[in-house]
């Protein structure tokens, strides 16, 4: 299968530019970049994409074994990598995307230049010492509320949102389409991500890394940042003002800015 | 209308209000809202973020989903959560929310309309375990129609001596019925039985006649020594079973002779006669006779034949020939041309060649069993 058609990748900026791949979270969609990617047009080339099973990506190529740990996500960013012939690379990790950043680097270094990991978490749920800010029973009542929240997506729903995307006239139906998806997708996207534990693999990141910690982030507590810039070697660790899990949301010019100051 | 009027429209609205910055701190409440969660104001107000009173998944998936998508789409709507009241309890609220944007007087706002929805969250709940069950259920019925489906046909035919065998099964639509297709193939005292057959329908009822038929044809040699009367007591035990469902079936018996020589005796309850290619050319052998599970009495021949070095002789079900597509049948003459042109390869080349061609002809989707098994002398 076509690897642009299937995650839905998204050229734009400088062709002849550095490479500069967005990669969003659990929840949502590339639309996750609309504020920060537009500010890196002029330099780079800007590659934009969804994982297989999010946003407009090709939802029969899911694969519930292939995608049942991170691994899959991992090898979904290469897949792009390798199809678009990108070397020198710069990516951007947003949240369970940090790590897949991070994996991805070690298994080929020669393509990443630098990482900027957007609220990292090696690890969400506490073990012994290593606070993760998560019980394992935390993640259970997740799953359910995701149950109560994906209710819409019924098979009605479904070919609408598969089959017409760019249908302006549906518009008020697909109200929360960014963040919606095959309900079954999203739970197992949620365990991959909640579930993961990639600590091990830390110190052998092999590029340059910027950690970008917003205060005030229930999902990847300050603790957690601090522990993801001692865990890798070559790591800058940048304290945002700004609060929540989504900065390259709620404060993209703070973003942005330290983003281009890494750089 | 008064401006006291507008006051209590807010304060004493049937929803409860809430009004946040960007980051969810909360800067107004109405009377509604604290009545429902019996906060007083002061705890709120100014004090807490609508994160807070969330429990921890709720919360999640407010920082994954709620917030993104506040601030891309400036609007979100019916988000299902609980809220943790002051006295510990949990309430079932249903969240639709607005972002103001920024004016030079004040930054973001989002308002927040808190709708309480006991009943019909537990109400969604009772569907989705509902759903949730109908779909393990489905699963289940699924996997019991493969397992019941695998037993029609023995898992690896025999090994005969001067003899390349190959059966081949497919249950017709996405195979997630049983239908009423079988074949066997065992050892007997002086060569090899070889049993294929159809039960008319589909699901439960025929499954368990087309059990009944398998067992009853491996159990019949016991006492019976030629095909016809071995088909003859399967037509008995239908009629004693009260089995309520016809089946057509072959039946044949194969000994061997001298220099990879085969005789083969057949009989035929109301089934499709085998195709023997022999270097005479394509032919059909067998004497139609009576379907079974019908008549008390029943009209069935034997038949003998020599099977020689290189002849194919190949037992079918209706779904071969019957195959539709394009608005007509596969039809026989298609299928003896398959043949014919297949008939060089080994046992297994010829029936995977002849499924092909009438699962392409279906467009992969067969809209009845399919069951063959092809003999073919070795040299």
């Amino acid at each position: 299968m076509d690897i642009v058609i299937r995650n839905n990748v998204r050229i734009s900026g400088r062709p002849e530019g550095k490479p500069m791949v967005f990669a969003h979270g659990f929840g949502c969609d590339q639309n996750m970049w609309r504020l920060v990617a537009p500010a890196f047009e002029d330099e780079y080339k800007i590659v934009l994409f969804d994982y297989v099973g999010a946003g407009k990506s090709e939802m029969a190529a899911y694969s519930a074994e292939r995608y049942a740990s991170l691994d899959g996500y991992v090898q979904d960013v290469l897949d792009i990598c390798r199809e678009l012939d990108l070397t020198d690379l710069v990516f951007v990790g947003h949240s369970v995307s940090a790590m897949v950043g991070a994996l991805a680097a070690i298994r080929e270094p020669d393509r990443f230049d630098k990482l900027v990991l957007v609220g990292p978490s090696p690890r969400y749920i506490d073990d012994g010492d290593y606070v993760g800010g998560f019980a394992a029973a935390d993640i259970e009542e997740l799953m359910d509320s995701l149950d109560s929240n994906y209710l819409g997506w019924s098979s009605a729903m479904a070919p609408v949102i598969m089959g017409n995307p760019d249908r302006p006239e549906l518009g008020n139906e697909l109200a929360n389409s960014f963040c919606r998806t095959d309900p079954e997708i999203a739970r197992r996207f949620a365990r991959v991500t909640f579930l993961s534990d990639s600590r091990a693999d830390l110190p052998k990141v092999p590029v340059r890394s910027l950690i970008l910690q917003c205060a005030n982030d229930v999902i990847a507590p300050v603790a957690v940042g601090e522990y993801v810039h001692r865990a890798i070697p070559d790591s800058e660790l940048v304290l945002l003002r700004a609060t929540g899990h989504c900065p390259n949301l709620s404060a993209p010019e703070e973003t942005i800015t330290a983003i281009k100051a890494f750089l | 209308m008064a401006e006291d009027e507008f006051e209590e429209l807010y304060e004493d609205a049937p929803c409860g209000y809430l009004t946040t910055r960007l980051d969810g701190t909360i800067v107004r409440a109405n009377r509604t809202l604290l009545a429902l969660t019996g906060y007083p104001r002061e705890e709120l107000v100014g004090r807490s973020r609508v994160q807070d009173l969330l429990p921890i998944g709720d919360r999640i998936f407010y920082e994954t989903h709620f917030a993104p998508l506040l601030t891309m789409q400036a609007t979100v709507r019916e988000i299902a959560v609980d809220l943790k009241c002051a006295d510990g309890s949990r309430l079932p609220v249903l969240l639709n929310a607005v972002m103001k944007e920024r004016t030079p007087s004040r930054p973001e706002l989002v308002r927040i309309c808190v709708f309480a929805a006991t009943d019909r969250r537990e109400y969604e709940r009772e569907l989705l375990r509902a759903r949730q069950r109908a779909e393990r259920s489905e699963t289940e019925a699924r996997e019991l129609a493969r397992t019941l489906q695998r037993s029609f046909i023995p898992p690896v035919l025999p090994r005969v001596p001067g003899m390349d065998v190959a059966g081949l099964y497919r249950p017709a639509g996405q195979g997630d019925e049983v239908g009423g297709d079988f074949y066997d193939m065992h050892e007997i005292v002086d060569g090899w039985a070889l049993a294929i057959g159809d039960v008319c329908g589909k699901g439960v009822e025929a499954a368990v006649v087309t059990s009944l038929a398998r067992y009853a044809l491996r159990a019949a040699p016991i006492r019976e020594s030629s095909p016809a009367a071995i088909l003859t007591t399967l037509n008995q035990v239908l009629l004693d079973e009260k089995a309520g469902r016809f089946l057509t079936a072959a039946y044949a018996q194969i000994s061997p002779g001298t220099q990879n020589r085969f005789r083969l005796t057949l009989s035929l309850g109301g089934h499709p006669s085998p195709v023997h290619i022999s270097r005479d050319g394509l032919g059909r052998i067998g004497h139609p006779g009576t379907l079974l599970g019908i008549l008390k009495r029943v009209k069935l021949t034997d038949v003998e034949v020599e099977l020689l070095p290189q002849d194919v002789v190949v037992f079918y079900t209706d779904g071969v020939v019957e195959a539709r597509g394009h608005g007509e049948m596969f039809g026989e003459e298609r299928m003896q041309d398959v043949l014919m042109a297949a008939r060089r390869g080994d046992a297994a080349s010829i029936a995977a060649r002849l499924m092909d061609e009438i699962l392409r002809f279906q467009s992969d989707v067969p809209s009845d069993d399919i069951a063959m098994v092809v003999l073919k002398i070795e040299d």
